[in-house]
């Protein structure tokens, strides 16, 4: 598996990244009521998201955004994509 | 006149300790129902306070005020069409960001609004510090700091709120978010051509009309074309224009820029009235995690409380369920002693005593069974359990938190169903409602244990354990059926908070507990009651049967030869002739009852039915067993032990019986699985019917489950019988 660069400015899902890596959220895709769900609570454009975990059967995934903890499922969060991944070493928020 | 009475809503996301502020307002003065026409709870409280009567109105927990769910709208709905007098929003202050986001929607409503900053604590010990003038100032709405669950601040706040009640201040119009100068440029053309077309018609600030209609809201478009008539379609018309116009400049949907716009609006509100020290802190929560939802530990733990609450609620529910049951034969033996013989005392002893004695015999087990959940909702560990789960749920098409009803379903579905509350799709709620009397619940498995006892003594284990997993593969056959039919549509998304850990309050859990329990008790109670008296009635008239023998001379005649032998013969002579006397007169009394039984109108319908259970092969008895069983599985033993001339308490006599009445372990496996299957008992649809708010799902689930029963119960049969397994 391909780890993302530290300094990277390609796009990545959300999906993708690995625990403890964070990224800034450049656009969500899908439609309707989900894409709506995830804006309202707070994963906008510019927002850093931290991947806390992922559950134990590896769907879905703890994520820190804006100092609280949400969860989404991995189809979900691939609606979610990133840039400037990186490895976070103390804290997500 | 009396006091003024002033109505106060209360707003907020969930977990924001919405709740704790509702109870420590109003304590246990509260009335829980539903909202109408909907299954989202509605909590209501009344208080005297400062020389007011106060109304308390918990609107649901809600993260925004879009129409999505059900909550939202019946938030939004109450809001504009209520007119509460004042409306607080309580803000967890250690998620400002978040919570402002429902906040300023809100404020946008153009109502009196208060906002409650609460758990201010938490936000002081994660460095977090708020300048409540300042919010204040910049939003022109009065800020109070509170800390629900030490009761801190709830005066003052509930001060304001009648302060700001009484004021006659006209709402600052200007107030508002303010979104970029395309927009509102848009918003303002929109709105002047809006004041133009239709006036005041629909009272709501036209504004807030322009706006929401650009953002392409479903439930306001509906009402605009309601209360404008023909000109609701070119105003429609218009506001397509308009949003074609935003979609331009943005290039990207409206309401999408407006939820941006709002979150940008809410970023330099909190920069200007928030700090954030950059002390390290420890986040418990957090380490809590690290053992709750890890990648080993995660699963053994879950699965070791879910264990625990089954052993608090089965065993130590029995010991209170054993003193009802005195209690309850007490109060019937006293009764049977002190009134005369008459049908009323039967209709109360045997039909109201009996039948609601054995529903209420469930409370500990469901008080044990609720408050355990209120610890896992109130600790925060339900979500913890659902993000666990998830991944399981989701392939039957289910969200994880639908775990928690169906695994309830094992001990009793009555809770289980009501335990669907806590999910927040109305489409997720039905579908588990509908699935989860598949799950055996405990008091399927007598009926079990006597069939497989008798047919299978070998395997009766396995066999049992065949058919609890049968329950749970139908169930998601079901699940995924619904889901692609008769359920259809997206799945609901799943984006679920994970709150903080708490410490929960004892007296909300007891809050908690007792609303849920007070349900059951209230509706299942009423419920059995007729059922109990329908049953009774079924199987007790007509009255005057002709039997086939005089039972009651028999067993005086039988008394008599015992009485005048009694001089006669010797003590051990006597010991004997007296057991036969008993034995006798035991027999006579099972044929009598089985006579009755069979004569009566339920012995009757048992025979009217009998076609119908006999292509699954069950003869006239088993099917009146059966029917018995639609008011409580728990009389389904009891009634075969009438029907197949057993003594009382005999389970090997029943044993006998059973493999001497032509049944075989085929018909008897294919038995079990109607048993599994069909719907459970009275309550159970009750609680369907009372969740669902519709007879029509509840008369569904009956329809459904009775016919996959059946169907389930032939193939057992008739495809038995093919492959030769038919004979005894």
């Amino acid at each position: 598996m391909d780890i993302p660069s530290l300094k990277n400015t390609t796009e990545i899902k959300l999906s993708d990244l690995r625990e403890k890596q964070t990224g800034r959220i450049v656009r969500i895709g899908g439609q309707g009521h989900l894409r709506r769900r995830l804006l309202e609570m707070g994963l906008i454009k510019g927002t850093r998201v931290y991947v806390e975990k992922y559950a134990p059967l590896k769907d879905p995934i703890e994520l820190i955004i804006k100092g609280y903890h949400v969860s989404l499922r991995v189809e979900e969060a691939a609606q979610v994509i990133l840039d400037e991944v990186r490895q976070e070493l103390t804290d997500g928020s | 006149m009396g006091p003024k009475q002033i109505r106060i809503a209360l707003a907020g996301n969930p977990n924001s300790g919405k709740t704790t502020i509702f109870n420590s307002i109003t304590g246990t003065r509260q009335k829980v129902g539903n909202w109408p026409g909907v299954t989202v709870e509605k909590k209501e409280g009344s208080i005297h306070k400062f020389g007011c009567h106060l109304k308390i109105i918990d609107l649901p927990g809600t993260y925004s005020l879009t129409p999505f769910s059900i909550e939202e709208i019946v938030a939004r709905n109450f809001v504009l069409e209520e007119h509460p007098d004042v409306v607080i929003v309580i803000i967890d202050a250690s998620n400002l960001e978040r919570s402002l986001y429902l906040a300023t929607q809100i404020r946008e409503l153009d109502c009196k609004v208060i906002y409650a900053l609460n758990m201010q604590d938490v936000a002081r010990s994660r460095g977090i510090k708020i300048d409540a003038d300042k919010m204040s100032q910049l939003l022109d709405v009065p800020v109070v700091f509170t800390v629900g669950n030490k009761n801190e601040g709830v005066d003052i706040l509930l001060e304001k709120a009648i302060e700001l009640a009484e004021s006659d201040i006209e709402l600052p119009r200007t107030r508002r978010v303010k979104y970029s100068k395309d927009i509102e440029k848009c918003i303002e053309n929109f709105k002047t051509y809006l004041e133009k077309t239709i006036g005041d018609n629909l009272s709501y600030n036209p504004r807030w009309i322009a706006i929401k209609l650009l953002e392409d809201d479903k439930i306001l478009k509906d009402r605009v074309i309601e209360k404008t008539g023909d000109k609701g379609s070119e105003i429609l018309e218009q506001a397509r224009i308009h949003r074609s116009h935003i979609r331009n400049i943005f290039d990207d949907d409206p309401e999408i820029t407006f939820t941006d716009e709002r979150y940008g609006f809410i970023a330099g509100i909190v920069k200007e009235v928030m700090t954030t020290s950059t002390m390290q802190r420890i986040d418990i929560s957090r380490n809590i995690d690290m053992v709750l939802t890890n990648r080993f530990l995660g699963f053994p733990i879950f699965i070791f409380f879910i264990w625990a609450m089954f052993q608090l609620t089965f065993t130590l529910g029995a010991y209170p369920m054993e003193w009802i049951e005195t209690g309850i034969g007490m109060l019937s033996g006293f009764m049977g002693a002190r009134l005369p013989d008459s049908i009323l005392k039967d209709l109360l002893i045997d039909g109201i005593i009996a039948g609601v004695g054995s529903v209420i015999i469930f409370l500990p087990n469901i008080l044990i069974l609720f408050f355990c959940i209120a610890i896992f909702e109130d600790t925060g560990y339900m979500s913890r359990a659902a993000f666990l789960m998830d991944k399981i749920m989701h392939l039957i098409g289910l969200h994880g938190k639908s775990f928690i009803p169906m695994l309830m379903g094992f001990g009793c579905n009555v809770p289980a169903i009501m335990a669907a509350r806590t999910l927040e799709s109305e489409k997720d709620r039905i579908l588990t409602i509908l699935i989860t009397p598949f799950m055996s619940c405990s008091a399927r498995l007598p009926i079990y244990i006597v069939l497989a006892g008798t047919f299978f003594p070998k395997s009766a284990g396995t066999v049992i354990f065949s058919i609890y997993l049968a329950g749970i593969v139908l169930s998601i056959l079901t699940g995924r059926l619904f889901r692609s039919t008769l359920l259809r549509g997206m799945d609901a998304p799943f984006v679920m908070e994970l709150p903080p850990y708490r410490i929960p309050m004892l007296k909300s859990l007891m809050i908690h507990m007792w609303d849920r329990s007070k349900m059951f008790l209230k509706k299942m109670g009423g419920i059995i009651l007729i059922g109990s008296v329908i049953i009774w009635t079924l199987s007790s008239f007509p009255q005057n049967i002709e039997y086939s023998a005089d039972y009651t001379a028999k067993m005086k005649a039988a008394k008599q030869t015992l009485e005048e032998q009694t001089t006669l013969v010797q003590e051990d002579e006597l010991r004997e002739l007296t057991q036969e006397y008993e034995k006798e007169t035991n027999d006579l009394k099972r044929k009598l009852r089985t006579e009755t039984t069979e004569k009566s109108y339920i012995g009757h319908i048992g025979r009217f039915m009998a076609p119908f259970f006999a292509p699954i092969g069950i003869d006239w008895r088993g099917s009146v067993a059966l029917l018995t069983g639609f008011v409580a599985k728990e009389i389904v033993v009891s009634t075969m032990g009438v029907l197949y001339a057993v003594e009382d308490n005999e389970a090997d006599a029943l044993k006998h019986a059973l493999r001497e009445s032509g049944m075989t372990p085929l018909s008897a496996l294919g038995m079990m699985f109607f048993v599994l299957l069909y719907v459970p008992c009275l309550a159970t649809i009750a609680t369907i019917r009372k969740e669902t708010q519709s007879w029509q799902w509840a008369l569904f689930s009956v329809a459904y489950s009775t016919l996959l029963a059946w169907g389930v119960a032939f193939a057992i049969y008739q495809g038995g019988m093919l492959l030769g397994f038919g004979i005894a």
